[in-house]
């Protein structure tokens, strides 16, 4: 085996793949070569290293140096300098690693400092298509602990102790869930993995897919092992292309290296995994909608009791555990349930991973132990708001979850607070809003989404939404009335009430939750007919300031002639006309025409 | 509706479509995969390739119809050239994705879920694309443009218009 001397660390999540990653890869290796450095230098593609706002990202070690929104261009200069003269480019580097003397390594910044990595152990640090260098990094030795050291009890018993509670969202003890499995009688179990991650704005399960797919194939088979199942199913979004290939090279590698398929560890016991596609059904990831569409039906979901670990696909004993939730597992079982609860805290144990977005400076994923505060997670590791704007609300747990805003910033982040202040932890999207943002428009976002993904099976669901989204339509076109906030929070509460499942039962909680804490946004929709963030269309004025020179252009361009005035004169819109297609502001060369 | 398809001519597709099947009869579940397959080959999954599927799965139309139509990433009806995502993720949305869709509807002239006359472009709202760090986001085929401005549309499309 080749010892490299350097190694080049591409990113090839999907982030910075769709800037150019791949290109840069390329450049390198050719560059590389030409300096006859391919014997001394490894050029790798490596899943997410999550910081996406600065991609593409390229690290290189031994240093460690973080190069950001890379382009093709610096790579030659990177190569003879770095490469070759042993030289750090420090212009290219991501600008807080060079800000002072002292270079700083990947682990001192800002954005890192304060995660703990163990679902994210691998990403952006192996090749994911590469099993070896996952089992380098110790992979598969948990699997071989527990078919060589532990009954399958044991093995249940350990990840209880740990309180490892499902990552998906609801978060119910993933231990007590095998032990479930383990209890029915069955000549046929089955484990799948749920990686129809559909909150939008949510990236994690993608990221550990593309960055370190063994690691959920390994949890799988320990599953498997540990309820009785031989066959497992990987359930994946259609939409994450990179995922499925990366997926599907790595179980074809576990195959050829016996680490799946039959007989493993000499220990009888068989296991083997397939991938299924899912088609855009975002109600695919309650579980048992998507046993449904694994089936190859209408992904609807059905009446719980039964469960799944009782009866789930195809009738049969069915564990079903989220991706990042099985990421957990080999680490668990090799460094013990201990080790896991020193993260986190005592009734939420472990590290949970967050996808920051929206109006945050560094966007991208992150991994911190339970009970941090929304605060250290926003500002310390998201560096806050761009352009100098005030924060207003973050919304965690999608469209199943809810808005909270400042008063909640030094909550700290479990199942239990989350749930408590009218939001949920869901599947970990973080997406952080500022003053520009109206609340009432972002309710509606959501509603419109739950509307259109319902399934249509349960009325409350099917016919509640659609009249609450109806509702908010009205207030944000200016025709709502005060009598409309308590229509929508007695049908949010009925809906929640009488759903059949999470989609249902949760979809009301973003209109809740932003009527809860911005009751006044809502009044000046209804009573005032203003949106005081200026998002929604039909509540806004265009008014000619006094920057006007009178060059009559806007008059000219005005669609249905509301505009009036003479050459020369502030020219006036009349409102009463106005149709607000903005056509005048785009022409007007003096900036005097403004959104109020 | 469409004109529908013609047989005849897609014969060799069929015959791929029939391997496909016959490849994974063992296994359970088929209807979605197939689907999916058919889609590939096809482009598109019109009647006449459903009742093909119907009749060799065994499964109703009705079903194979029913199947089709829930999930949005099956589609019935033929598309343009060049597909066309616009991302509505929370991420993008709350960066302004709806202004970019909004312009793209304008200089396109049609709305969401519509084909140009001349069949070049689909214009389509998607979910969440997962590059959350470029928002907002628009896909074109299989090219991802981030970090969008309204204006920067007509440039984009003038690409594909050659």
């Amino acid at each position: 085996m080749n010892i490299y001397r350097s190694h080049v660390l591409v990113c090839g999540g999907t982030g910075c793949s769709s800037s150019k990653s791949a290109e840069i890869m390329e450049k390198f290796q050719e560059k590389i070569e030409e300096v006859k450095l391919d014997k001394e230098v490894q050029v790798l593609a490596t899943g997410c290293f999550g910081l996406c706002e600065e991609g593409p990202v390229v690290i290189i070690y031994p240093e460690g140096s973080f190069y950001a929104r890379m382009t093709v261009d610096r790579v030659d200069e990177i190569v003879e300098e770095h490469l070759l003269k042993g030289r750090v480019v420090r212009k290219y580097l991501y600008r807080e690693s060079a800000k002072e003397e002292k270079l700083k390594a990947l682990n001192e910044v800002d954005f890192y400092k304060k995660q703990e990595r163990v679902a994210l152990r691998n990403c952006g640090l192996i090749n994911p298509e590469d099993i070896n260098e996952y089992i380098a990094r110790d992979g598969y030795f948990a699997l071989g602990k527990v078919l060589t050291e532990m009954t399958p009890e044991e093995v249940i018993n350990l990840i209880k102790d740990s309180g490892l509670k499902g990552r998906g969202g609801a978060g119910f003890s993933t231990g007590m869930k095998w032990s479930f499995a383990a209890a029915s009688k069955s000549d046929q179990k089955y484990i799948i993995c749920n990686a129809d991650e559909g909150d939008p704005g949510a990236f994690m399960d993608r990221s550990v897919l593309e960055g370190d797919p063994h690691s959920v194939l390994e949890a799988m088979a320990i599953a498997g092992y540990a309820v009785g199942a031989s066959k497992g199913f990987v359930y994946v979004r259609a939409e994450y292309p990179i995922a499925v290939h990366r997926l599907e090279i790595a179980i074809k590698q576990a195959k050829e290296l016996g680490l799946i398929g039959n007989n493993l560890f000499n220990r009888a016991f068989d296991f083997d995994i397939e991938i299924r596609l899912g088609a855009g059904a975002f109600v695919c990831g309650e579980e048992t909608a998507l046993m449904q569409s694994i089936e190859g039906k209408r992904g609807m979901s059905r009446n719980k009791p039964p469960f799944p670990a009782n009866k789930g696909l195809w009738g049969k004993p069915t564990i079903i555990n989220n991706v990042e939730t099985l990421a957990n597992i080999p680490q668990i079982i090799l460094n013990g349930p201990e080790w896991f609860k020193s993260f986190g805290t005592e009734k939420s144990p472990g590290t949970k991973v967050f996808a920051l977005g929206g109006k945050i400076n560094n966007t991208g994923l992150v991994e911190v132990p339970m009970g941090i505060t929304l605060r250290e997670v926003i500002y310390d590791i998201g560096g806050g708001c761009p352009n100098g704007k005030e924060f207003k609300a973050v919304q965690t747990g999608g469209p199943s979850g809810g808005c909270l805003t400042n008063l909640h910033l030094d909550t700290p982040i479990d199942y239990e607070n989350l749930t408590a202040v009218g939001s949920m932890m869901g599947s970990g999207g973080m997406i952080v809003m500022d003053e520009d943002n109206c609340m009432v428009d972002i309710a509606r976002f959501f509603l419109d989404f739950t509307v259109d993904e319902s399934c249509g099976k349960c009325t409350p669901c099917r016919e509640g939404t659609k009249r609450m989204l109806e509702i908010l339509d009205r207030i944000t076109e200016g025709k709502g009335t005060i009598e409309d906030l308590d229509r929508l929070e007695r049908l949010a509460l009925n809906i929640k009430e009488t759903s059949l499942c999470g989609l249902g039962q949760t979809a009301p909680n973003p209109v809740l939750s932003t009527i809860r804490y911005f009751r006044d946004e809502y009044e000046a929709h209804v009573n005032e007919k203003r949106c005081p963030s200026g998002v929604c269309q039909s509540l806004l004025k265009y008014i000619i300031t006094m920057d006007c020179k009178g060059c009559t252009k806007c008059a000219r361009i005005c669609p249905t002639g509301a505009i009036e005035g003479k050459v020369r004169e502030i020219h006036i819109i009349d409102q009463e006309k106005c149709i607000k297609c903005g056509a005048c502001v785009e022409t007007c060369t003096f900036h005097a025409i403004i959104k109020k | 509706m469409s004109r529908g398809l013609d047989v005849r001519a897609n014969e060799r597709h069929f015959v791929e479509l029939k391997d496909y099947i016959e490849s994974i009869r063992d296994s359970q579940g088929l209807l979605m995969q197939t689907l999916h397959k058919a889609q590939e080959i096809f482009g598109y999954l019109p009647i006449e390739v459903q009742k093909f599927i119907s009749s060799e799965l065994d499964i109703s139309l009705a079903e194979v119809y029913g199947v089709t139509t829930f999930y949005t990433q099956f589609n019935i009806e033929p598309k343009g050239k060049h597909k066309i995502g616009v991302c509505l993720g929370t991420a993008c949305y709350v960066k302004g994705a709806r202004s970019i869709l909004d312009q793209l509807a304008k200089e396109l002239d049609i709305e969401v879920g519509q084909t140009t006359a001349d069949n070049l472009f689909t214009l389509e709202a998607t979910r969440c694309l997962g590059c959350c760090g470029l928002a907002p986001v628009i896909m074109i085929d299989q090219d991802v443009y981030g970090k969008l401005e309204a204006n920067n549309i007509p440039e984009i499309l003038a690409k594909y218009r050659d």
